[in-house]
């Protein structure tokens, strides 16, 4: 099934024929007609009025009917395109639809749907519309006239395609779109980033102080209690539990967001990240200033998922991170001494990296050529 | 002594007070907020203050500022952390001796913390075991010349312990552990001074080197 007539339009000759296509064209070009009715008004205002005030009246009409022209032109887009136009509503571009729908595409439909099925009509009618002619004739025009139905439908079908696609083009531009996409995408980001503060908040406050508090209450009760007292070693075991969730919650909260990030900016976070990595890792940053908190999730991000990249999969044994922060962007490049042979396609972690990067208008360019070393260099606008 | 407090949650503080309490000390004041952190120690002239990182109003670092702030009267301040960082272990003990920094989990070994608290009063650096096992595990240049001994040992100075201390947690002579301090201050190349300083350095040298 396609979705589209200019797409129909490329499908086997018969399957098209039969489909509801070259119907659904001719019914969208036909809803064009209703626009004939403002050109009509127009030229009978300037009979009344002065030549200047038609002009006026038509630049009145234009302005006030554009919005309506929009809706109805994007309403009727679903008979030939059923992929939706998304929304960027700006005046100007709905405005200068109107111009154009008024002052060509409406009788250019007409003169289509005229030619397309109009001659085809007559072609076919000929014995009964011109009863002049020889008997013979009149019937080969009427064959004439059945085999050009095809070619009727393929003509409708293509201005309408081509038409929807210009309506397109001026409502929703491609860049409009992909813009959208892209905003759409950050706006999520930023809602699971809040969300993961949230939680290691709700973290930090609640399960992580209460657990302290009882190895605290744990830890005195086991003052009151002599060693040699079998109380003692029960004691001792739960205390040594309630230590250890709490050593794995800390673990925990920090995979879930990172609070230096926040306090103290890329830098530090990164040195915390070096600190805890089971591999050595050198930081080279001249990076003194705050970043908008975007671009610093994203490039701690990129930081944290190469160093894990290199310490699981590349038996590096040393990795550079390097920032640099030029006018309009951050580059942030980590390099490892490992055997290389990274590939993107193999695991999900490159890609999403990719993906990560892209929400913030950023490139992720990795080079890991078999025997190393691997760099990963993420580039984030930040102007 | 007298101890002021400041920790934002209830029970952790109420936690706190009971626990200095039984082992001696007297609270001057528990506070819940930064600000009333420095009022409280204005007001009441403690002999030590116990804070933590993240208060009130923002979440963020007030408590580790406020006690920078404290620091620079000389007052001795124990820090207590959700989990390390480096980067405030570094900022503290810049601030020279008589302070602390440790995990908050550490108030749970109620006499190793009693125990780390008199050792800031009396002008002691205690850093968490955490901060120093994971600076271990990654400085390769000048710690990676440091024998597995010699790391114990400095684990320990970090820790605040005087070599005496030392001796009996590894269980070897007092002689033996003022050799080992000779062997790191020389690979750290920290010149031999009349100042005991020169612990702090050690320390100093993995956290900001």
């Amino acid at each position: 099934m396609s979705t589209s007539a200019l797409e129909a339009l490329g499908s086997r000759p018969l399957p098209f024929l039969r489909s509801s296509w070259p119907w659904r064209a001719l019914a969208y070009l036909l809803a064009g007609a209703v626009f004939c009715v403002v050109p009509l008004v127009v030229a009978a205002l300037s009979e009344v009025l002065p030549g200047w005030g038609a002009v006026g009246a038509g630049i009145v009409a234009l302005v006030a009917f554009g919005p309506f022209v929009a809706r109805f032109e994007r309403w009727r887009m679903r008979l030939v395109d059923l992929s939706p136009v998304p929304g960027t509503r700006e005046r100007r571009r709905e405005i200068g639809l109107a111009v154009l729908t008024l002052v060509a595409f409406w009788w250019i439909d007409l003169a289509i749907v005229g030619v397309a099925v109009g001659g085809p009509l007559l072609l076919v009618l000929s014995p009964v519309v011109q009863p002049e002619a020889a008997g013979a004739i009149a019937v080969a025009a009427s064959f004439v006239g059945i085999a050009l139905v095809p070619v009727g439908a393929y003509v409708l079908t293509a201005w309408a395609g081509a038409r929807a696609a210009m309506v397109r083009a001026v409502l929703a531009p491609e860049r409009a779109e992909l813009e959208e996409v892209r905003r759409s995408r950050a706006r999520l980001v930023d809602a699971f980033e809040v969300e993961r503060r949230r939680i290691e908040r709700d973290l930090h406050d609640g399960a992580q102080q209460r657990l302290v508090a009882l190895t605290m209450t744990l830890g005195l009760a086991r003052l009151d209690v002599p060693d040699e007292a079998p109380l003692a070693r029960t004691l001792d075991r739960a205390h040594g539990e309630a230590k250890q969730v709490l050593a794995e919650l800390r673990e925990l909260i920090r995979g879930v967001h990172s609070q230096v990030l926040t306090d103290r900016g890329l830098a530090a976070a990164l040195g915390e990240l070096a600190a805890r990595s089971a591999v050595p890792v050198t930081i080279e940053t001249d990076l003194d200033v705050r970043l908008p908190p975007p671009v610093e999730i994203a490039a701690f991000y990129v930081a944290g998922e190469a160093l894990t990249n290199a310490t699981k999969h590349s038996s590096a044994t040393n990795i550079t991170i390097k920032v640099e922060k030029s006018r309009e962007s951050l580059l942030i490049t980590v390099t490892d001494d490992g055997h290389g042979g990274a590939d993107p396609a193999a695991g999900t972690g490159l890609t999403g990296l990719a993906d990560r990067l892209d929400v913030v208008g950023g490139r992720l360019t990795l080079s890991s050529p078999p025997g190393g070393p691997t760099t990963i260099r993420a580039e984030i606008p930040c102007a | 002594m007298r101890v002021v407090i400041a920790e934002d949650a209830v029970l952790l503080r109420e936690g706190l007070v009971s626990l200095l309490e039984r082992f001696g000390h007297q609270v001057a004041a528990a506070v819940g907020d930064a600000d009333a952190l420095l009022a409280a120690v204005r007001e009441h002239a403690p002999d030590i203050v116990v804070t933590d990182v993240r208060m009130p109003p923002g979440f963020a670092d007030e408590g580790l500022r406020a006690a920078l702030e404290l620091r620079r009267d000389g007052l001795p301040v124990l820090v207590l952390s959700q989990y390390v960082e480096q980067t405030y272990a570094a900022e503290l003990l810049e601030t020279g001796t008589g302070v602390g920094y440790l995990l908050k989990d550490r108030v749970g070994d109620v006499k190793e913390f009693a125990d780390a608290l008199d050792r800031v009063a009396a002008g002691a650096t205690v850093v968490d075991p955490e901060v120093v096992r994971q600076l271990l595990s990654r400085r390769r240049d000048p710690i990676s010349r440091l024998t597995p001994r010699e790391r114990e040992v400095l684990s320990l100075i970090a820790e605040g312990r005087a070599n005496a201390a030392i001796a009996r947690e590894l269980v070897v002579t007092e002689a033996a552990v003022a050799k080992h301090i000779a062997g790191i201050f020389a690979k750290l190349d920290l010149p031999p001074t009349q100042d005991g300083h020169r612990r702090v350095l050690a320390v100093l040298a993995y956290l900001t080197g």
